[in-house]
């Protein structure tokens, strides 16, 4: 894709979110799918900073999630936040524990690396599960819901309007999508690509291998904690499965799916994988089997992702 | 409360031994592949109630020799379809594969075998306790420790003394080489990945007569089968058997003292060993990676 190709691409993926509450319900869908797309989109771009963007895998995202949709429904109810706060307070708890557990398994690479991952996420998820009188236990964290905004001159209720969330939630999408992008593109981006790339070549040349990746780890958490207080806040809900290391697997699969050496690659795997799960789940009980198929075919049949082909047609 | 206590460390060495053999096959494959098996679990699940479908026909004896034996069957032509296609790409394909190959084989079960926890009996001479004063020791526990030595040994035994064994050694430490000696490595990744599944299905009858089965019986322990590997240390299968029972001893423990930490101690356990120990108990070093 050359520089105007990729500007027309980058137009064509704006202009479909800026719309897609409007025509969404014209394909069968329903505004509340679009934000899921957004938040599940957002997750899935902010684990590809560390999958795709830093070459290291990561199979335990849905603790930092998780941790983000907790922290923010638990400052609503029990801090008494607005929603703006409550996301603050959720992230930042997220970002902390990505602190510490990073630092903790920053030296494992590959398989090793998501081993570890995985299993650190399980501990968040048995606190979940196990302290029922904070948390709410296995039947989630309910009585609570999103805040209207106050912006000073207007009143932005997301709560009574859907669209006015989706609306809400693209804006937190485009600030964080935009970040992410200007970190990739700056020196510091360029630098996990080469550890991607060539680790030993990279260490060689003086960098800070182990720093990289924690901070790495550490932004792809931050954003993915941003990512679980917006799931919070669309079903004024919250449970252990927020936590749950089959999240982190969807997670994964969304990123392979659209094609996670792409920038957008992520959020179309996402859609897609939404999508999909909406369809099925409602079409039939062995949905399961439906997901686990789409894994297996996805891996042994597209796993460049859809990105991927469509750049492979194009190059020929 | 000694009785309490001997109680708690009996069962967790109990529960320690199902954790072990899961790992023990998990770290095989990865050893040997590097292919982490998430579907383990279901394999394991599978071996279960393959056993509860054969024992009204075979009883209890003959399904838990055929049982394994099946389930390996299934394991093995698993590894050749789809698992082979893998090798020497991303570590990332094979944990999705095996991940979304998880949920199908629970979803499998469930349909074939209800979404219900059906009983399984053993035989009755098996389940009465032996000491009145210690009632956890009924004969159906014993038994299945005598298996899991068995097993472990056997395991232990190929891998030392016979020349697939030997072969599967080798090529964990340098598998390039073994190919070059004219090792059949396609060959030798499957009837590897078979050894792992069989111990998963065999675990599988034994927890069905412990537990019970559903079709959830294998995913609940694949989370502290890491745990294992990662304590045992990377690349030795006897820090992972040690692993396995230590982590259930410890969780064991915790159930008298702090029961609500029961699941999550094991993992505060698994980042003190990464804090203190990185390479884990038995695991080599320059092997963390």
């Amino acid at each position: 894709m050359n520089k105007a190709q990729r500007r027309a691409f980058d137009i064509a993926v704006w202009a479909l979110l800026l719309t897609m509450p409007f025509w969404m319900r014209a394909i069968g869908g329903y505004t509340e799918l679009a934000t899921r797309i957004v938040v599940m989109g957002l997750a899935a771009m902010s684990l590809n900073f560390l999958l795709g963007f830093t070459g290291v895998l990561s199979f335990g995202h849905a603790a930092y999630f998780g941790l983000g949709a907790y922290g923010t429904a638990m400052a609503i109810k029990y801090l008494e936040q607005g929603t703006l706060p409550g996301m603050a307070a959720g992230v930042i708890i997220a970002t902390i524990a990505a602190a510490i557990i990073g630092a903790l398994i920053v030296r494992r690479r590959g398989v090793y690396f998501a081993m570890v991952t995985i299993a650190f996420g399980q501990v968040f998820y048995f606190i979940a599960f196990r302290w029922n009188v904070v948390t709410g236990g296995d039947d989630g964290l309910t009585g609570w819901h999103r805040m209207p905004i106050d912006l000073g001159l207007a009143n932005l209720d997301i709560f009574g309007n859907d669209k006015a969330f989706y609306y809400f939630a693209l804006v937190i999408f485009a600030i964080c999508v935009a970040i992410m992008a200007m970190l990739l593109n700056s020196p510091f981006g360029r630098t996990l690509l080469a550890i991607r790339e060539n680790e030993r070549r990279a260490r060689f040349l003086g960098i800070p291998i182990e720093r990289h990746i924690w901070l790495s780890f550490v932004i792809s958490c931050f954003f993915v904690s941003v990512a679980g207080a917006l799931y919070a806040l669309l079903n004024n809900f919250t449970d252990p499965r927020a936590l749950r290391f089959d999240l982190s697997g969807n997670f994964v699969i969304m990123a392979v799916l659209g094609g996670m050496r792409f920038f957008w690659g992520p959020l179309i795997g996402a859609a897609i994988f939404v999508a999909l799960q909406d369809y099925i789940s409602s079409h039939t009980e062995n949905w399961m089997s439906a997901i686990g198929l789409v894994f297996v075919l996805v891996v042994l049949f597209f796993p460049r992702g859809v990105l991927g082909i469509l750049r492979g047609r194009s190059a020929e | 409360m000694t009785q309490l206590i001997l109680y708690s460390v009996f069962n967790g060495l109990i529960v320690g031994a199902f954790y072990a053999l899961m790992a023990l096959g998990l770290s095989l494959i990865l050893n040997l592949s590097g292919v982490i098996n998430f579907a383990h679990g279901g394999f394991l699940a599978i071996g279960a109630y393959l056993a509860f479908t054969l024992m009204p026909v075979l009883g209890f004896w003959g399904a838990l020799l055929l049982a394994p034996i099946l389930t390996a069957l299934i394991g093995v032509a698993v590894e050749r379809v789809m698992i082979r296609p893998l090798y020497g790409r991303d570590p990332l394909y094979g944990l999705l594969l095996t991940f979304g190959l998880a949920y199908i084989i629970e979803d499998g079960t469930r349909f074939f075998w209800g979404a219900q926890s059906v009983p399984f009996q053993v035989p009755g001479w098996l389940t009465t306790p032996l000491s009145s004063q210690f009632f956890f020791l009924t004969g159906y526990r014993l038994f299945m420790i005598l298996i899991v030595a068995i097993a472990v040994g056997g395991l232990f035994f190929v891998l030392a003394y016979t020349r697939l064994g030997m072969r599967i050694r080798a090529g964990t430490h340098d598998l390039d080489t073994v190919s070059t000696l004219g090792v059949n490595v396609g060959l030798l990744r499957n009837l590897n990945f078979g050894i792992g599944i069989y111990i998963a299905g065999l675990a599988g009858v034994l927890a069905a007569g412990l537990l019970g089965l559903s079709p959830t019986m294998g995913a609940s322990l694949i989370m502290p089968s890491f745990v294992a590997i990662i304590v045992g240390g990377l690349g030795s299968l006897l820090g992972t058997l040690l692993g396995g029972l230590l982590i259930g001893l410890v969780s064991g423990l915790t159930a008298v003292f702090f029961p609500s930490a029961t699941e999550a101690v094991i993992y505060v356990m698994m980042g003190l060993v990464l804090l203190v120990r990185p390479r884990g108990l038995l695991g080599e070093e320059g092997r963390i990676h």
